[in-house]
């Protein structure tokens, strides 16, 4: 039964902390950094107050953040971070660590370029550095899906068959400091969704002693990191019964991927983040001008879901493809992604890659529609890189 | 304080918690740090669950499938020990305080780390934990250079001492920094027990053990470990050479507890630090240099003065903890 929701109006920072505070993580640790900070305020001044009984860590640098998540998580906690770009770069090392280790570790992304040159606004560089990590990576467009996302992420986490960690990314100030409306559900609801967490392996067990992080040579760790693929392809089957638990409560559908109008469309555009907002509004326009165009917004990047795109893009005339980052020297992260899944399908699109937004340049509609008609006007080249909004 | 020795350690002692089979060289002063501090730990009716950095110590001891850990056992990376233990330790609080746990016994928390991961790359992760007040007792073991790699230089290894990366040449004799008075920057602190240890002593260890895990915040003991491998002596010559260490003034034995000084040896006479020197092959490249006397004169004045100052840092301390 679908619950009664409180609307605020509030930023996509205060829906991550809003969904913190319902978690009541046993421990916080947190470093703060732009555009991440608000998340880390608003969480500690629900400390302060006495809202969460949390034990709230305030560490010395996002290393020490995720190094003591990875240790209360071992220790059978339920265990939360949050942070951006090179906030998340230099918990890379432990990043890897926190997955191969198979903790249920539930963290709070708010996208920033990586510097260098040093910038505090939005792109998916800092993300997609860690995409080879072993998380899983969900992606919102918006507050809402912020909120709705991070609940839905610390089931999958803590799921037996699942056991990693889960980012949770939002456009840094975009969704981050943009006001919105979001539908807070009642405490006891969540409280109800997520339940209590079962303590596996917990290093303060002290009468079943276990080894966490051995030295594994070329012995075991080659079945060890095979067992991560396993996990990862238990996402994909645990992943649609938690969403479907959770749009029991909320009345809000999430998968893999989402349609807008793709179904019946010649020409789709695929992208992550806030940018799909945009591209709605885009394709209702140009859908009233007759133009079969629609969108395939990426919720999980990893596991990346290429059944889902394989079955809407498969017989499309055009497909775009935009990446708010790039992999120097090679194709950019989600382009390469979406062209892979299409080798194996029956009738394979037209596929043109499309860069924009670096270090939150502004995407406009008019962008959008520039790439759209390129694709009608079967003006797309495979291996081209293009760029949106760009001074050349 | 309980009044320790060999005989009430074996006589409480149960069970091994750190078991033989582990893969240290010969010799090894290391081991007998982690030994030593979970039979203290047993004698104390302590629980422990240890952090353990990178290096000999957690390389040797974790050769996946083996443990020689009988106790819950954490390695996360290289710079963060203490980081990881400040989890642990946290995530101890909260689950008490929520009733998730019910221990039988109290459980304490050990971070061992070599001088790599304490000196170096892991001093901002362990200065943040000390800062921030976490209940654990980080433990050094320090030999003095990057062994587990092979001998590299460390912010720990004394002057003219042969390693590979700072190796004595026909130009340059070898690392020309003295050692970084580790026990100095964590005494700074202030809210903490930090003291000096060696392998060579084991009742001075053990009661400073005893103090770090009674102490209500963060501890620290810095063990000085001989390294049978490079620091080029005999494998039946650790503990002596560890305890010459402290009759030469090379590592005085003391304590700070929330600063005040407590000197916890104080040898009738001395000797001279080129004893020391002369004691381990790691320095033979150094004694043939020509800079040899001016180094080692050197160190020896460095050593005496440290030395006088430890005893003024006493008398004026005394009764005058900071905090």
């Amino acid at each position: 039964m679908i619950a009664e929701q409180k609307k605020l109006a509030i930023t996509g920072a205060e829906a991550a902390a809003h969904a913190m505070r319902q978690i009541n993580p046993d421990v916080v640790a947190a470093y703060p950094i732009t555009p991440q900070t608000p998340i880390v305020e608003k969480f500690a001044q629900y400390v302060a107050d006495g809202v969460v009984d949390t034990e709230m860590i305030p560490v010395e640098s996002e290393h020490s953040a995720m190094s003591a998540i990875v240790g209360a998580a071992a220790a059978g906690a339920r265990a939360m971070t949050a942070t951006s770009a090179n906030g998340l770069a230099l918990m890379h090392e432990i990043v890897y660590i926190a997955a191969s280790s198979r903790l249920p570790i539930v963290m709070p992304v708010v996208n920033r370029a990586l510097s260098g040159p040093i910038n505090i606004h939005c792109d998916h560089s800092d993300t997609m550095a860690e995409r080879d990590s072993g998380w899983v990576q969900l992606f919102a467009e918006n507050s809402q899906e912020v909120y709705d996302l991070i609940f839905i992420a610390l089931k999958l986490a803590e799921n037996e068959n699942v056991r990693l960690p889960v980012m949770v990314n939002q456009d840094g100030f975009i969704i981050s400091h943009g006001t919105e409306i979001v539908e807070i559900l009642p405490d006891e609801e969540i409280k109800k969704f997520i339940g209590e967490q079962k303590m596996m392996y917990s290093l303060l067990d002290t009468k079943n002693p276990v080894t966490y992080g051995p030295l594994d040579l070329y012995d075991y760790y080659f079945e060890h990191k095979r067992q991560q693929v396993e996990a990862m392809d238990n996402v994909r089957k645990v992943f649609p019964e938690i969403a479907k638990e959770y749009e029991e409560i909320s009345g809000r559908k999430y998968s893999f991927v989402e349609s807008y109008k793709a179904d019946d469309a010649e020409y789709v555009m695929v992208a992550l983040g806030s940018t799909n907002g945009t591209i709605k509004y885009v394709v209702d326009k140009m859908r009233q001008e007759g133009k079969k165009v629609g969108l395939l917004k990426i919720t999980m990047f990893r596991p990346f879901p290429k059944e889902e795109i394989q079955y809407y893009l498969n017989g499309k005339k055009g497909v775009v493809v935009l990446d708010r980052s790039m992999s120097f020297g090679a194709e950019a992260p989600l382009y390469a992604e979406i062209k892979s899944s299409l080798y194996e399908v029956a009738v394979r699109p037209q596929l043109g890659s499309y860069i924009y937004g670096l270090g939150g340049r502004d995407i406009t509609p008019d962008m959008i529609r520039k790439a759209f008609d390129d694709a009608i006007e079967g003006n797309l080249v495979v291996d081209e890189q293009r760029y949106l909004g760009l001074r050349e | 304080m309980m009044a320790f020795n060999i005989k009430l350690l074996a006589k409480n002692h149960k069970e091994d918690k750190f078991v033989s089979g582990h893969r240290l060289c010969p010799g090894c002063g290391a081991p007998l740090v982690p030994k030593l501090a979970t039979l203290v730990a047993e004698a104390l009716n302590y629980d422990l669950v240890v952090s353990n950095a990178t290096g000999c110590l957690e390389v040797s001891t974790t050769i996946y499938p083996y443990t020689a850990w009988n106790i819950p056992f954490i390695h996360n990376a290289f710079e963060n020990a203490a980081a990881t233990i400040s989890g642990v330790e946290t995530a101890y609080k909260a689950l008490l305080k929520r009733g998730k746990i019910k221990p039988e016994r109290e459980i304490k928390f050990i971070a061992f780390g070599g001088d790599g991961g304490t000196y170096d790359i892991g001093l901002q992760s362990l200065s943040g934990a000390v800062e921030r007040g976490h209940n654990f007792v980080y433990i050094l073991y320090d030999n003095e250079g990057y062994m587990n790699t092979g001998n590299q230089r460390s912010g720990s290894t004394p002057p003219g001492s042969q390693t590979t990366t700072a190796p004595v040449g026909k130009k340059i004799p070898g690392k020309l920094q003295l050692k970084k008075n580790i026990v100095e920057i964590m005494a700074a602190h202030e809210n903490i027990y930090a003291a000096t240890a060696t392998v060579g002593d084991y009742m001075d260890y053990m009661n400073k053990l005893e103090k770090a895990f009674k102490f209500d915040g963060p501890a620290f003991i810095a063990v000085l470990t001989p390294c049978v491998r490079f620091w080029r002596i005999k494998e039946n010559a650790t503990l002596d050479i560890a305890k010459l260490a402290v009759e030469t003034k090379y590592w005085p034995l003391y304590e700070v507890e929330r600063g005040v000084y407590r000197i916890t040896r104080k040898p009738r006479q001395f000797k001279p630090v080129k004893e020391f020197i002369e004691s381990q092959g790691r320095f033979r490249n150094l004694l043939k240099h020509p800079m040899a006397s001016e180094i080692i004169q050197g160190l020896q004045d460095y050593v005496d003065r440290k030395w006088e100052r430890l005893l003024a840092l006493e008398e004026a301390t005394k009764d005058k903890p900071i905090r």
